[in-house]
Protein backbone atom coordinates (compact mmCIF):
# COMPACT_ATOMS: atom_id res chain seq x y z
CA UNK A 1 0.00 0.00 0.00
CA UNK A 2 1.53 3.34 -0.97
CA UNK A 3 1.16 6.65 0.78
CA UNK A 4 -1.79 7.93 -1.26
CA UNK A 5 -3.81 4.79 -0.81
CA UNK A 6 -3.13 4.93 2.88
CA UNK A 7 -4.26 8.57 2.95
CA UNK A 8 -7.50 7.63 1.22
CA UNK A 9 -8.08 4.84 3.69
CA UNK A 10 -7.52 7.20 6.60
CA UNK A 11 -9.98 9.69 5.15
CA UNK A 12 -12.51 6.95 4.66
CA UNK A 13 -12.41 5.97 8.29
CA UNK A 14 -12.20 9.48 9.78
CA UNK A 15 -15.69 10.15 11.06
CA UNK A 16 -17.47 13.01 9.32
CA UNK A 17 -19.39 13.99 12.43
CA UNK A 18 -16.15 14.93 14.13
CA UNK A 19 -15.67 17.88 11.80
CA UNK A 20 -19.28 18.90 12.29
CA UNK A 21 -18.95 18.57 16.05
CA UNK A 22 -15.73 20.62 16.03
CA UNK A 23 -17.42 23.32 13.96
CA UNK A 24 -20.43 23.49 16.28
CA UNK A 25 -18.21 23.64 19.38
CA UNK A 26 -16.04 26.38 17.84
CA UNK A 27 -19.15 28.38 16.91
CA UNK A 28 -20.70 28.05 20.37
CA UNK A 29 -17.50 28.74 22.33
CA UNK A 30 -16.43 31.63 20.13
CA UNK A 31 -19.95 33.03 20.19
CA UNK A 32 -20.11 32.78 23.97
CA UNK A 33 -16.88 34.74 24.31
CA UNK A 34 -18.31 37.47 22.09
CA UNK A 35 -21.60 37.44 24.00
CA UNK A 36 -19.93 37.62 27.42
CA UNK A 37 -17.65 40.35 26.09
CA UNK A 38 -20.70 42.35 25.06
CA UNK A 39 -22.23 41.86 28.52
CA UNK A 40 -19.02 43.08 30.19
CA UNK A 41 -18.74 46.05 27.83
CA UNK A 42 -22.36 47.02 28.52
CA UNK A 43 -21.73 46.86 32.27
CA UNK A 44 -18.58 48.97 31.88
CA UNK A 45 -20.49 51.59 29.87
CA UNK A 46 -23.58 51.76 32.06
CA UNK A 47 -22.15 51.27 35.55
CA UNK A 48 -18.70 52.79 35.22
CA UNK A 49 -19.62 55.52 32.73
CA UNK A 50 -16.93 54.50 30.25
CA UNK A 51 -16.83 55.57 26.64
CA UNK A 52 -17.26 52.86 24.01
CA UNK A 53 -13.64 52.61 22.88
CA UNK A 54 -12.44 52.75 26.48
CA UNK A 55 -14.69 49.83 27.45
CA UNK A 56 -13.39 47.72 24.52
CA UNK A 57 -9.81 48.35 25.64
CA UNK A 58 -10.65 47.29 29.21
CA UNK A 59 -12.45 44.21 27.92
CA UNK A 60 -9.34 43.29 25.93
CA UNK A 61 -7.13 43.64 29.01
CA UNK A 62 -9.62 41.66 31.10
CA UNK A 63 -9.76 38.78 28.60
CA UNK A 64 -5.96 38.68 28.46
CA UNK A 65 -5.69 38.67 32.26
CA UNK A 66 -8.21 35.84 32.61
CA UNK A 67 -6.66 33.68 29.90
CA UNK A 68 -3.11 34.25 31.20
CA UNK A 69 -4.30 33.15 34.65
CA UNK A 70 -6.13 30.08 33.36
CA UNK A 71 -3.09 29.13 31.28
CA UNK A 72 -0.77 29.50 34.27
CA UNK A 73 -3.11 27.39 36.40
CA UNK A 74 -2.98 24.68 33.73
CA UNK A 75 -6.64 24.58 32.59
CA UNK A 76 -6.28 26.26 29.27
CA UNK A 77 -4.18 23.73 27.33
CA UNK A 78 -6.87 21.14 27.80
CA UNK A 79 -9.66 23.52 26.79
CA UNK A 80 -7.84 24.73 23.67
CA UNK A 81 -7.34 21.15 22.47
CA UNK A 82 -11.09 20.57 22.88
CA UNK A 83 -12.54 23.86 21.65
CA UNK A 84 -9.79 24.63 19.10
CA UNK A 85 -10.78 27.65 17.01
CA UNK A 86 -13.35 28.74 19.59
CA UNK A 87 -10.49 29.61 21.92
CA UNK A 88 -7.46 30.28 19.76
CA UNK A 89 -9.06 32.79 17.42
CA UNK A 90 -10.25 35.27 20.08
CA UNK A 91 -7.64 37.28 22.00
CA UNK A 92 -7.60 34.36 24.47
CA UNK A 93 -5.40 32.37 22.07
CA UNK A 94 -2.90 35.20 21.79
CA UNK A 95 -2.56 35.44 25.59
CA UNK A 96 -2.48 31.66 25.92
CA UNK A 97 0.37 31.21 23.44
CA UNK A 98 2.54 33.84 25.13
CA UNK A 99 1.95 32.54 28.65
CA UNK A 100 2.42 28.89 27.77
CA UNK A 101 5.70 29.49 25.93
CA UNK A 102 6.91 31.67 28.83
CA UNK A 103 6.11 28.88 31.29
CA UNK A 104 7.52 26.09 29.13
CA UNK A 105 10.86 27.74 28.36
CA UNK A 106 11.48 29.17 31.84
CA UNK A 107 13.63 26.11 32.64
CA UNK A 108 16.17 27.15 29.96
CA UNK A 109 16.99 30.35 31.78
CA UNK A 110 15.61 33.87 31.77
CA UNK A 111 17.46 35.18 28.72
CA UNK A 112 17.98 32.19 26.42
CA UNK A 113 14.80 30.46 27.56
CA UNK A 114 11.98 32.74 28.65
CA UNK A 115 13.23 35.87 26.92
CA UNK A 116 14.11 34.30 23.60
CA UNK A 117 10.93 32.23 23.35
CA UNK A 118 8.44 34.70 24.84
CA UNK A 119 6.89 35.64 21.48
CA UNK A 120 7.62 32.31 19.88
CA UNK A 121 4.02 31.70 18.78
CA UNK A 122 2.49 35.17 19.08
CA UNK A 123 5.42 36.69 17.18
CA UNK A 124 3.99 35.80 13.80
CA UNK A 125 0.70 37.49 14.67
CA UNK A 126 2.51 40.67 15.69
CA UNK A 127 4.95 40.56 12.75
CA UNK A 128 2.45 39.95 9.95
CA UNK A 129 -0.15 42.16 11.59
CA UNK A 130 2.28 45.07 11.78
CA UNK A 131 3.73 44.59 8.29
CA UNK A 132 0.36 44.26 6.57
CA UNK A 133 -1.23 47.09 8.57
CA UNK A 134 1.72 49.38 7.83
CA UNK A 135 1.64 48.90 4.06
CA UNK A 136 -2.14 49.03 3.95
CA UNK A 137 -2.00 52.27 5.94
CA UNK A 138 0.52 53.72 3.46
CA UNK A 139 -1.81 52.70 0.64
CA UNK A 140 -4.80 54.04 2.59
CA UNK A 141 -3.38 57.51 3.13
CA UNK A 142 -2.39 57.69 -0.55
CA UNK A 143 -5.85 56.64 -1.76
CA UNK A 144 -8.15 58.19 0.85
CA UNK A 145 -5.87 61.14 1.64
CA UNK B 1 -30.17 43.14 19.49
CA UNK B 2 -26.46 43.68 20.01
CA UNK B 3 -25.97 40.70 22.34
CA UNK B 4 -27.20 38.24 19.73
CA UNK B 5 -25.16 39.99 17.04
CA UNK B 6 -22.04 39.72 19.22
CA UNK B 7 -22.65 36.00 19.66
CA UNK B 8 -23.25 35.39 15.96
CA UNK B 9 -20.31 37.46 14.78
CA UNK B 10 -17.60 35.98 16.98
CA UNK B 11 -19.13 32.53 16.59
CA UNK B 12 -19.03 32.86 12.82
CA UNK B 13 -15.38 33.96 12.85
CA UNK B 14 -14.47 30.92 14.98
CA UNK B 15 -16.58 28.62 12.81
CA UNK B 16 -14.73 29.70 9.67
CA UNK B 17 -11.38 29.26 11.44
CA UNK B 18 -12.38 25.79 12.62
CA UNK B 19 -13.44 24.77 9.10
CA UNK B 20 -10.08 25.96 7.75
CA UNK B 21 -8.26 24.07 10.51
CA UNK B 22 -10.13 20.82 9.89
CA UNK B 23 -10.06 20.84 6.10
CA UNK B 24 -6.56 22.11 5.35
CA UNK B 25 -3.07 21.47 6.66
CA UNK B 26 -2.79 24.95 8.17
CA UNK B 27 -1.93 25.18 11.87
CA UNK B 28 -3.53 27.52 14.44
CA UNK B 29 -0.47 29.75 14.03
CA UNK B 30 -1.17 30.15 10.31
CA UNK B 31 -4.84 30.83 10.92
CA UNK B 32 -4.41 33.46 13.65
CA UNK B 33 -1.80 35.27 11.53
CA UNK B 34 -4.09 35.13 8.51
CA UNK B 35 -7.03 36.48 10.49
CA UNK B 36 -4.90 39.35 11.83
CA UNK B 37 -3.95 40.30 8.28
CA UNK B 38 -7.60 39.88 7.27
CA UNK B 39 -8.57 42.30 10.07
CA UNK B 40 -6.16 44.91 8.73
CA UNK B 41 -7.53 44.37 5.21
CA UNK B 42 -11.16 44.67 6.36
CA UNK B 43 -10.17 47.82 8.21
CA UNK B 44 -8.57 49.18 5.02
CA UNK B 45 -11.88 48.75 3.18
CA UNK B 46 -13.77 50.32 6.09
CA UNK B 47 -15.65 47.11 6.85
CA UNK B 48 -14.24 46.33 10.27
CA UNK B 49 -15.60 49.52 11.88
CA UNK B 50 -19.02 48.56 10.55
CA UNK B 51 -18.63 45.06 12.00
CA UNK B 52 -17.89 46.60 15.41
CA UNK B 53 -20.92 48.86 15.07
CA UNK B 54 -23.09 45.84 14.25
CA UNK B 55 -21.62 43.18 16.51
CA UNK B 56 -20.01 45.20 19.30
CA UNK B 57 -17.68 43.11 21.43
CA UNK B 58 -18.25 40.16 19.09
CA UNK B 59 -15.89 41.88 16.66
CA UNK B 60 -13.40 43.22 19.21
CA UNK B 61 -12.68 39.93 21.00
CA UNK B 62 -11.41 38.32 17.76
CA UNK B 63 -7.70 38.53 16.92
CA UNK B 64 -8.62 40.35 13.67
CA UNK B 65 -9.35 43.37 15.87
CA UNK B 66 -5.59 43.55 16.46
CA UNK B 67 -5.02 44.13 12.75
CA UNK B 68 -7.83 46.68 12.72
CA UNK B 69 -6.27 48.57 15.65
CA UNK B 70 -2.84 48.55 13.99
CA UNK B 71 -4.28 49.98 10.78
CA UNK B 72 -6.32 52.66 12.56
CA UNK B 73 -3.35 53.65 14.71
CA UNK B 74 -1.12 54.17 11.68
CA UNK B 75 -3.74 56.15 9.76
CA UNK B 76 -4.57 58.39 12.72
CA UNK B 77 -0.85 58.85 13.38
CA UNK B 78 -0.44 60.02 9.78
CA UNK B 79 -3.24 62.56 10.20
CA UNK B 80 -1.53 64.03 13.26
CA UNK B 81 2.14 63.88 12.37
CA UNK B 82 2.52 62.96 8.72
CA UNK B 83 4.91 60.21 7.69
CA UNK B 84 6.45 60.02 11.17
CA UNK B 85 2.98 59.21 12.47
CA UNK B 86 2.80 56.08 10.32
CA UNK B 87 5.69 54.70 12.33
CA UNK B 88 4.91 56.13 15.75
CA UNK B 89 1.16 55.58 15.53
CA UNK B 90 1.06 51.97 14.35
CA UNK B 91 1.21 50.44 17.82
CA UNK B 92 -0.58 53.20 19.75
CA UNK B 93 -4.05 51.61 19.81
CA UNK B 94 -2.92 48.02 20.23
CA UNK B 95 -0.40 48.92 22.91
CA UNK B 96 -2.89 48.00 25.66
CA UNK B 97 -3.14 44.43 24.34
CA UNK B 98 0.59 43.87 23.80
CA UNK B 99 1.64 45.50 27.09
CA UNK B 100 -0.91 43.59 29.14
CA UNK B 101 0.11 40.28 27.55
CA UNK B 102 3.78 40.98 28.27
CA UNK B 103 3.20 42.05 31.88
CA UNK B 104 0.69 39.36 32.87
CA UNK B 105 2.48 36.51 31.09
CA UNK B 106 5.85 37.46 32.56
CA UNK B 107 4.66 37.92 36.13
CA UNK B 108 2.55 34.75 36.06
CA UNK B 109 5.34 32.68 34.54
CA UNK B 110 7.54 33.74 37.47
CA UNK B 111 4.93 32.61 39.99
CA UNK B 112 3.61 29.41 38.43
CA UNK B 113 5.32 26.21 37.31
CA UNK B 114 4.49 24.47 34.01
CA UNK B 115 2.04 21.63 34.51
CA UNK B 116 3.29 19.12 31.97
Amino acid sequence: MNKEEYQKLVEQYTPKEKKLKNAVIAFLVGGSIGFMGQVVVTIFQNSFGMEVTESYAWLCILIILISCFLTALGFFDNWVSKCKAGLFLPTTGFAHSVTSSALDYKKDGFITGLGANFFKLAGSVILYGMVSAFFLAVLGVIIYG
Amino acid sequence: MIFLNAFLLSGLFCLVAELILDNTKLTPGHITSAFTVLGAALSFFGIYSKLIEWGGAGATVIISNFGHMLYLGAVEGFKEMGILGLFSGLLVKSSAAITSVVIFAFVLSLIFKPKS
